[in-house]
């Protein structure tokens, strides 16, 4: 008997399907689960010396003032860095938009760190704003500016990092917000300009507006980004990973550091589900908040 | 009018101003790794007698040669693997009909929330479990498909006409043949963009190669180039060497592709 087409279909379907449902079962989602089982444990790898520890890894969480400390580094890192990387991109996107000449050689300049390893951006710097060798302070010194200790400083190296993951991003905004430009009928301006509109008037009212759905996703996107940051954190400041003084430590390297410097898989594990809580959480308010709809 | 003019006069200067904090530390680094040790502290811009001394003991007395080639494997294969299999997916949930399509579909969309920070720890378990800790093969598992590559293909895939497809079957291609002959070539662009930045992504990745990396063979070039310059100390003409090495291939392919990555991004932004 032959199979019906609909049949044959569905056949063809799932043996399409049956290697990938595989991978994302067992690689994706069962080591999600796998996580939460995790947290509930004191982990060993001898299998006989595990043992269940219920929700004390939680408690443990509320007690730790390392974590907390990154836990509010990871959303300093967050609410600066996501903005001023929004609008830098902007302010750099608008410019390029107005000029006519070396448009794509600007916003492949601009364009070029994103691409680079976050390893070589990171010592690359790391080098650039030693405080005593640093070309950075050299070229203050000679502007006659008081040289600064960046990266040495508690007070200052949370800022200089996000200074250098923007300058890393900011190619990535600038090229999306000027496809987003690109995409806006300049009819709506001459229009706007008729009625007397002045140049704040169309940006505040045309640009920003036609705009959103672009500024929701790179917003969400980096946001993403900066609450796993790890990259750069270790490779900045190498011989003291989150100093000084815990000052740059952020969630992942915190994770990092509990479970594969000290171990601690479970309590590592616990903290993970509290990455994966805020990153939800902050997504969804994020999408709420930004992506009100646009009338034309 | 020359208000205008003015202002495009202004806009000028700030991105010149702006491309030279972006250019100055890739010179910076260049300048610096052609500089003999002595040099490098007087902070001049130019070396007094450059020397590709430091890129000769990088390659010769590191590994380097060899996190490159690992890169270089993971990268590939990775890519190779997003590109068929998630076109695969992405097409079959696009053009198929199945029985629990939909909660398919949003099983894989829902592996994009989890961050990679939550399944390293499951993931490294399962490596050592399975004796998977410092292969290839526990190097890149992890990559092999990508949920966002999944998403931005079905996309694609749904603006083919059903007819193509049909036209194909009457000619006698398998279901195989009608997505690999017909489907396939057709989603380029969308392809193009997606095998770029998996690409990119698993040569600059770090995390997971940290992890799961043991010896010093085994390390992929952002491991390789972090671990040697943690150990060179002082010797930023050395550490600017080997940042150079892993930096100027990826400004090359830039270079040659720019139109394409640019593109690329816009492609995924929008779509995405």
């Amino acid at each position: 008997m032959r199979l019906s087409l609909a049949r044959r279909e569905a056949l063809w379907a799932f043996a399409f399907l049956l290697v990938p449902l595989a991978f994302f079962l067992f690689i994706r989602i069962w080591p999600a689960f796998q996580a939460l089982w995790l947290s509930l444990y004191e982990w060993n790898a001898d299998p006989a010396k595990r043992h269940f520890v219920g929700l004390e890894h939680y408690q443990q969480m509320l007690g730790d003032k390392l974590l907390r400390r990154a836990l509010v580094n990871t959303l300093l890192y967050t609410l600066i860095g996501v903005p001023a990387q929004l609008v830098l991109g902007l302010i750099v996107a608008l410019l390029l938009n107005s000029v006519e000449r070396f448009r794509d050689l600007f916003r492949a300049i601009y364009f070029a760190p994103y691409i680079t390893p976050a390893v070589a951006v990171a010592w690359t710097f790391s080098w650039m704003l030693s405080a005593n060798f640093g070309i950075v302070n050299e070229i203050l010194r000679l502007l006659g500016l008081p040289a600064q200790p960046f990266l040495q400083s508690p007070q200052q190296a949370l800022l200089t990092v996000t200074a250098v993951i923007v300058w890393q991003n900011l190619g990535f905004q600038v090229v999306l917000f000027l496809a987003g430009l690109q995409n806006i009928p300049r009819e709506y301006y001459e229009a706007a300009r008729i009625d007397g509109a002045d140049g704040w008037a169309l940006f505040r009212h045309i640009t920003l507006p036609l705009l959103n759905p672009v500024i929701v996703f790179s917003a969400v996107i980096g946001t993403i980004g900066f609450l796993q940051l790890f990259t750069q954190v270790v490779n900045l400041n190498f011989t003291d990973q989150g100093g000084p003084l815990d000052s740059t430590l952020t969630l992942a390297l915190y994770i990092y550091q509990q479970a594969f410097s000290r171990f601690e898989l479970g309590y590592a594990a616990a903290i993970t589900v509290l990455l994966f809580g805020i990153i939800l959480l902050i997504t969804l308010v994020q999408l709420r908040l930004l992506s009100r709809r646009v009338e034309y | 009018m020359r208000i205008s003019r003015l202002s495009i006069l202004l806009a000028y200067v700030v991105l010149v101003l702006g491309s030279l904090v972006m250019i100055f530390p890739f010179l910076w680094m260049l300048l610096t790794s052609l500089k003999p040790f002595q040099e490098v502290f007087d902070l001049k811009l130019f070396p007094q007698s450059a020397t590709l001394n430091n890129y000769r003991q990088v390659l010769l007395e590191t590994q380097f040669p060899r996190w490159f080639f690992n890169s270089l494997v993971v990268a590939v294969i990775t890519t190779l693997s997003v590109l068929f299999f998630d076109s695969l997916v992405g097409y079959t949930l696009a053009k198929l009909r199945f029985p629990g399509k939909g909660v398919i579909f949003v099983l894989i969309l829902s592996t994009l929330m989890v961050p990679t920070e939550m399944l390293i720890i499951p993931w490294y378990v399962m490596s050592a479990e399975n004796g998977w800790v410092n292969t290839y093969w526990g190097l890149l598992f992890p990559g092999l498909m990508s949920a966002f590559g999944v998403f931005l293909l079905r996309q694609f895939f749904q603006t083919l006409p059903g007819d193509l497809l049909d036209a194909g079957r009457m000619d006698g291609l398998s279901e195989f043949g009608v997505f690999w002959r017909v489907a396939f070539p057709l989603v380029r662009p969308a392809l193009a963009a997606l095998g770029i930045f998996t690409f990119l992504g698993n040569w600059n990745a770090f995390l997971w190669p940290l992890v799961i990396v043991q010896t010093a063979e085994m390390r992929t070039l952002p491991v390789g180039v972090a671990l040697f310059s943690g150990e060179a100390g002082t010797a930023w003409n050395l550490i600017m060497a080997a940042s150079s090495l892993a930096v100027l291939p990826v400004l090359l392919v830039f270079l040659f592709f720019q139109r394409q990555i640019i593109e690329g991004v816009v492609l995924t932004g929008v779509k995405g």
